[in-house]
């Protein structure tokens, strides 16, 4: 039954190619010229430059973390390329002036940014290594008074807005690799959601690593101050390659009074191939701050891709009544390993949180759940509810549970729930003794696995996940 | 009910059967026509239920000899899926849960996958909950049960009436319940057993494998084989049953033996 199942999972990586597309890609290596030079070549205003400089101290007296349940072998940070961006003109005004190669390639990744993408009501700001591409449907979206634009243009648009929330979740002391993304980060997508404004369409943003010697260190930051409502949409896919690239961002969300942030990824990265050659090592940084009271914090992720993902999209529950959510599928197959899952820190009152984690392993793959939820003194009535549960296909796969729950307030009510199941041969022949073929019973199976995560997806989203998991896991049956 | 002219559905000779190279069917025979019931009995460890296995073609059992002609064809040929679209059924022991697959997607996957293969037209989900709800009065159901997971937290009753459900949708020719009895209490038992006499007919045939007679009170066997180290050793009539239920298997393996030498 493993060669039926071995052959469900390999399908091959669709988003390998590589666009010839000429870059300006800074010399390897890591220093403080290296980071005034890309501060200077982003035209950067001092205050930045700084917030920059003070990371990179900071990194420097920091050490990699250990503890995830992941093995890679050490990454020499002088040997990786810190800024990449395609050569073209500085500014465009229109997607005409947009390097005809550049839109090529995110046609073959089907993403919709030329104008007719109206249709698909998605408003989507592109980032191609380092640098923000396009971003569409800027002038409708300014009538509401929303901003969502390119990091680097807000620094220089909305500078007393980026200098306001830029580290206020994630500091730049954070972590290791959050420093490192403070030090050199390039670009990402900045939104703002002013007061009482319901964000009439999904924002999207699609990242794509091009160059193969260079790190993807980009820096999103979404700010719904109070009564706004935003639906936020990420993907990523990178090219083939036998070397490891680094992905290292930071995402920082805000909701103040009453605000609602819905923050959704489909995470494609290259994986490696077969045998664990290559791939992205996804060391993400991703922390919501529900900052007012009755504010709402909702992440939902599938992860399909990187050859290590590592992981916790968070909520800090600081207004009272708010509300924190973590919705992940995390599929891994052949060599991948992934390391996520969530932290909720209660610190008001009557705070809420709720984790459903799916993890699914195949091949020889490792997939861990990681998660802590913190109960603060002061958060009386806290109420947390965890669900983690892994499926296994075949049998050199593993898949494991690391629940953390620190509780201090005894008023709190913390509940979490763990489940293993395994697609295995008894299972597959239930459904063919009842006609059903395998392709399609391992396909139902995993679409009910999923079904709580994926409920929770935008529409449209949701068909492109469950067309990605169906992708990663069927295949021709032998 | 016993007819010699009604149309021969399975013919088993010779058929021996071995998981990871150790043999554990070693030689059985067996006919089963259209209309017939055939009990198969026997101790713990004796083959049945991998004989019932092997007929559906289970992929962990290998055949190493022997035929096995369904309606006339070559039933090892067949994938279990073919096998199941050409009208042979399964009832699992142990039926498998999967969380997460409503019960109705399942029944109308499976129904809907079969109907294609027979050249029939498919149900959507609407005609086929109509239909399904109307199959399950049969089995005394509630209609709570589509919403469910499939058999997922389901008592040992339910996953029984959920496999005679599925024979009810399917409807084969040749039905092989392998253990239903079993973990069933006498009202369940009374409903499971209601079931398949209902959906039994002259066109096609059930074969019931069970450990006890008390199935064979509510389900009339035309045959009862007892099954003894991978080999049917005797076949009687429905009385043989209640021999067995009253002197054990011992006797039929030394007549058997005794036979033999």
């Amino acid at each position: 039954m493993s060669a039926v199942i071995q052959n469900l999972v390999n399908q091959p990586y669709k988003h390998g190619f590589h666009t010839d597309i000429e870059s300006d890609v800074t010399a390897r290596g890591l220093s403080e010229d290296v980071i005034r030079g890309i501060s200077a070549k982003k035209n950067e205003p001092e205050w930045l430059l700084e917030f920059r400089l003070k990371a990179y101290q900071h990194w420097l007296t920091m050490t990699e973390p250990k503890w995830p349940n992941v093995k890679y072998p050490k990454i020499d940070f002088q040997n990786i390329s810190y800024y990449s961006a395609p050569k073209a003109k500085a500014t465009k005004k229109s997607m005409d002036e947009v390097d005809p190669e550049l839109l090529r390639t995110f046609e073959k990744l089907g993403v919709p940014m030329h104008e007719r993408a109206a249709l698909a009501g998605v408003a989507v700001d592109v980032i191609f290594d380092s640098v923000s591409v396009t971003t569409t449907y800027k002038e409708k979206l300014a009538e509401f008074g929303i901003v969502f634009c390119s990091f680097s243009e807000a620094v220089h648009n909305h500078p007393e807005l980026v200098k306001q929330y830029l580290g206020s979740v994630v500091p730049h002391t954070d972590n290791f690799y959050a420093a490192l993304n403070s030090a050199v980060f390039t670009d990402g997508s900045f939104c703002f959601i002013p007061k009482g404004v319901k964000c009439p369409m999904d924002l999207s943003t699609y990242f794509r690593i091009n160059t193969e010697e260079s790190g993807q260190f980009e820096r999103t930051l979404i700010v719904a101050e109070e009564g706004a409502s935003v639906s936020y949409l990420e993907g990523c896919t990178a090219p083939q390659f036998d070397t490891n690239q680094l992905h290292a961002a930071v995402v920082e969300l805000v909701a103040l009074d009453n605000a609602d942030i819905k923050y959704s990824t489909v995470q494609n990265w290259y994986a490696g191939d077969a045998d664990g050659k290559g791939g992205i090592y996804n060391f993400v940084t991703k922390r919501g701050l529900c900052k007012g009271v009755n504010s709402k914090i909702s992440w939902t992720q599938v992860e399909t891709g990187s050859a290590i993902t590592w992981k916790y999209p968070s909520c800090v529950l600081l207004g009272d009544n708010s509300v924190g959510e973590f919705y992940s599928v995390a599929l891994t197959n052949h060599h991948q390993q992934a390391d996520t899952g969530t932290k909720m820190v209660h610190i008001g009152k009557n705070t809420r949180s709720r984790i459903i984690s799916k993890g699914i392993s195949a091949g020889q793959s490792n997939n861990s759940y990681r998660g802590l939820v913190k109960i603060g003194t002061r958060a009386d009535g806290a109420r947390n509810y965890s669900q983690c549960d892994s499926m296994l296909i075949g049998d050199r796969c593993g898949a494991h549970t690391f629940p953390y729950l620190q509780v201090a307030n005894k008023s709190a009510t913390v509940e979490h729930e763990a489940s293993t199941s395994k697609i295995g041969e008894e299972q597959l022949f239930y459904f063919s003794s009842r006609g059903i073929e395998t392709e399609e019973a391992v396909s139902m199976i995993i679409n009910g696995f999923v079904r709580d995560v994926f409920i929770h997806l935008p529409m449209e989203f949701a068909v492109e996940a469950t067309k990605l998991l169906g992708l990663k896991l069927e295949g021709s049956v032998g | 009910m016993k007819n010699d002219d009604a149309t021969e559905l399975l013919d088993v000779d010779g058929l021996t059967a071995a998981i990871d190279k150790h043999e554990i069917l070693r030689g059985i025979k067996l006919n089963v026509r259209a209309g017939e019931v055939h009990a198969i009995m026997g101790p713990n460890g004796s083959g049945k239920s991998t004989f019932a296995k092997v007929l559906a073609g289970h992929p962990a059992y290998e055949v190493t000899g022997g035929t096995v002609r369904f309606e006339g064809a070559d039933l090892l040929e067949l994938s279990p899926e073919e096998r199941a679209r050409a009208g042979v059924f399964l009832g699992f022991q142990y039926p498998v849960e999967v969380p997460g697959v409503t019960n109705s997607g399942f029944l109308r996957l499976a129904y809907n996958t079969v109907q294609l293969a027979r050249g029939n037209e498919e149900l959507d989900p609407l005609e086929f909950d109509d239909f399904v709800r109307d199959k399950m009065q049969l089995l005394e159901m509630h209609p709570d049960f589509l919403e469910r997971s499939l058999n997922a937290g389901f008592s040992g009753g339910e996953k029984k009436r959920n496999e005679i459900l599925q024979m009810a949708l399917l409807e084969p020719r040749l039905a092989i319940l392998d253990e239903t009895d079993s973990g069933l209490d006498i009202d369940a038992l009374r409903i499971v057993a209601n079931g398949v006499n209902q959906l039994h007919t002259d066109q096609n045939a059930v074969v019931l494998v069970t450990h006890y007679q008390r199935l064979l009170d509510y389900i009339e066997p035309d045959y009862v084989h007892v099954m003894e180290n991978g080999r049917i050793i005797k076949t009687g009539d429905k009385s043989l049953a209640h021999e067995l239920e009253s002197r054990g298997y011992d006797w039929v393996a030394r007549e058997y033996s005794e036979r033999a030498a």
